[in-house]
């Protein structure tokens, strides 16, 4: 799109997709450092997650701040009214991701007190479902991409099809061996959080197409978190 | 058939195609006036270029676009107020209710009974303001008698919603009043006549804010009587009191829709570019 006649008024737009970026790159960080906190029992990078939240709660605040002062000034229309409204949308998911990722990291010190436990391949492959998700996400806003950002919407269900399946083996170790209960129930709150994330991920796809196309993604949303109604068959040994 | 048009985008100046708005389309409204194929050219200049545009009935419709896009040209071909200019050429079908309204055995005087006019700067006869609104329903013998007349003048006051602000005072001069004031006395003067539509090129340009927010809740009552159509510079005039938008570049009518559709998701790049303040 041209500039504005006005040129403070393309800084002040620029100004938050800035800050945006700013914040979406580090939700990314947090998530990958949460996962990494967790498969290391780290306490210290878990404190220094937690600590690192704080950066992310600040942005969210001056992008609510510009935004709300940009629709008063200039009574934006059109392209410029999608883009900071969904700028103050954005701006809550990722704050939203920086929550969930914090709330992983909590769990690395109950984790760190308890036995050791090796079985992290499938959280690890949630997690990273869920990085490269936001990565990509994060991408398609930078380039006001819808195509991408339908193809990250899609993809969501991948997510929570393994989120299902993680939450069945979890509770089958704890099952087997219910020494494990403490461990897994920190790393299935875990998961679902990494699982919201997904959520929030999705959020900000659809934001992303009706920034481009002006109009909301008109398909509905699979609903692929199933644990609440599942059922689980103990077996006695 | 309700079927409103406009120029499509245009790719090929030679052959404007015409464009179903879907929206428009689907509302039941009745259509108060259309125009088709409008040429206007002023000697050899072509200020409008194939203008087909339907003016629903009783809704606020704005016609906006930078200065010279023939926004105003194309205003005052709805009452004929381009017939005096000389030079002027007005080419292509516009109608009323169905007849055509450059129809040579047409009397323009009584078309502009039919649809009035309210212009930029308030213009009150120098008068008194019974005698401004009386004006009108007294050229075209609307009052049998002075009852009457005098009914008339305060109903459209009343409508003009100035009644209470000058009741005490209808002997005064219209000049004493204050510049809304006196923009609401024009309004009176024009509704005087039981016009059918309302023509206001930029009539709050010369007010203030609260003296425009007056004038836009008038025209938002006004409009369920009346079919107004508005030309303004103020976007957010237009995106606040009309129902459909026009607008008007170099001479063409690029994009006409629902206001609602035109200011949140225009369709063509040059709306989108002039409402949101990047050319104009």
């Amino acid at each position: 799109m041209g500039e504005h006649i006005v040129k403070t008024y393309d800084e002040e737009l620029s100004g938050l997709r800035t800050r945006l970026a700013h914040m979406g790159g580090l939700a990314e960080e947090q998530l990958a450092a949460a996962m990494n906190g967790l498969n290391g029992r780290d306490t210290a990078l878990a404190r220094n997650i937690i600590d690192s939240d704080e950066k992310i709660d600040e942005l969210e605040r001056e992008i609510e701040e510009k935004a709300i002062l940009v629709l008063a000034k200039r009574q934006p229309v059109a392209g410029d009214l999608r883009e900071i409204v969904v700028a103050l949308r954005l701006a809550m998911d990722l704050e939203r991701i920086g929550d969930f990722a914090k709330n992983i990291a909590k769990r690395t010190f109950a984790i760190a007190e308890e036995r050791p436990f090796r079985e992290f391949g499938s959280l690890n492959r949630i997690g990273r479902l869920a990085l490269e998700q936001l990565k990509n996400v994060l991408d398609a806003y930078a380039r006001k991409d819808a195509e991408k950002a339908l193809s990250v919407w899609h993809a969501d269900e991948e997510l929570d099809s393994l989120y299902n399946s993680l939450f069945r083996e979890l509770l089958t170790y704890m099952m087997g061996d219910p020494r494990t209960i403490g461990t897994c129930t920190h790393l299935l709150f875990g998961a679902k959080n990494i699982e919201r994330i997904g959520d929030h991920t999705t959020n900000i796809a659809e934001n992303i197409y009706f920034l481009v196309h002006g109009e909301a993604l008109d398909v509905k949303r699979p609903k692929g978190d199933t644990t609440s109604v599942a059922h689980i068959d103990y077996v006695e040994k | 058939m309700n079927v409103m048009t406009a120029e499509r985008p245009v790719t090929d100046d030679k052959t404007p195609r015409r464009m179903v708005d879907r929206e428009v389309a689907d509302d039941s409204c009745h259509i108060k006036m259309t125009a088709r194929d409008v040429n206007v050219f002023y000697g050899d200049a072509q200020a409008l270029f194939n203008v087909d545009i339907d003016i629903a009935d009783n809704e606020v419709t704005a016609l906006i676009g930078p200065s010279g896009c023939g926004k105003s040209t194309f205003l005052r071909c709805l009452n004929r107020m381009n017939d005096p200019i000389r030079g002027c050429r007005v080419q292509g079908r516009l109608t009323l209710d169905g007849d055509d309204i450059y129809d040579p055995d047409l009397d323009p005087v009584l078309l502009r009974a039919r649809i009035g006019m309210v212009f930029q700067k308030p213009n009150p006869f120098p008068k008194s303001i019974f005698d401004n609104v009386a004006y009108g329903p007294r050229i075209h013998g609307l009052a049998s008698d002075k009852a009457e007349l005098g009914e008339i003048v305060t109903m459209s006051l009343e409508k003009a919603g100035l009644l209470n602000e000058v009741k005490d005072r209808l002997d005064q001069p219209g000049t004493s009043l204050s510049g809304g004031q006196q923009q609401r006395l024009c309004i009176a003067r024009a509704i005087a006549i039981r016009p059918e539509v309302i023509l206001m090129d930029e009539p709050c340009s010369s007010l203030d804010p609260v003296a425009t927010a007056r004038i836009e809740r008038l025209m938002d009552e006004l409009s369920e009587d009346y079919t107004i159509v508005i030309v303004t510079h103020s976007m957010q005039q237009a995106a606040r009191v009309s129902k459909r938008t026009a607008f008007f570049h170099l001479g063409k009518l690029v994009e006409f829709g629902g206001t609602d559709q035109i200011f949140t998701n225009p369709k063509d790049q040059r709306t989108q570019d002039y409402i949101t303040g990047r050319f104009g």
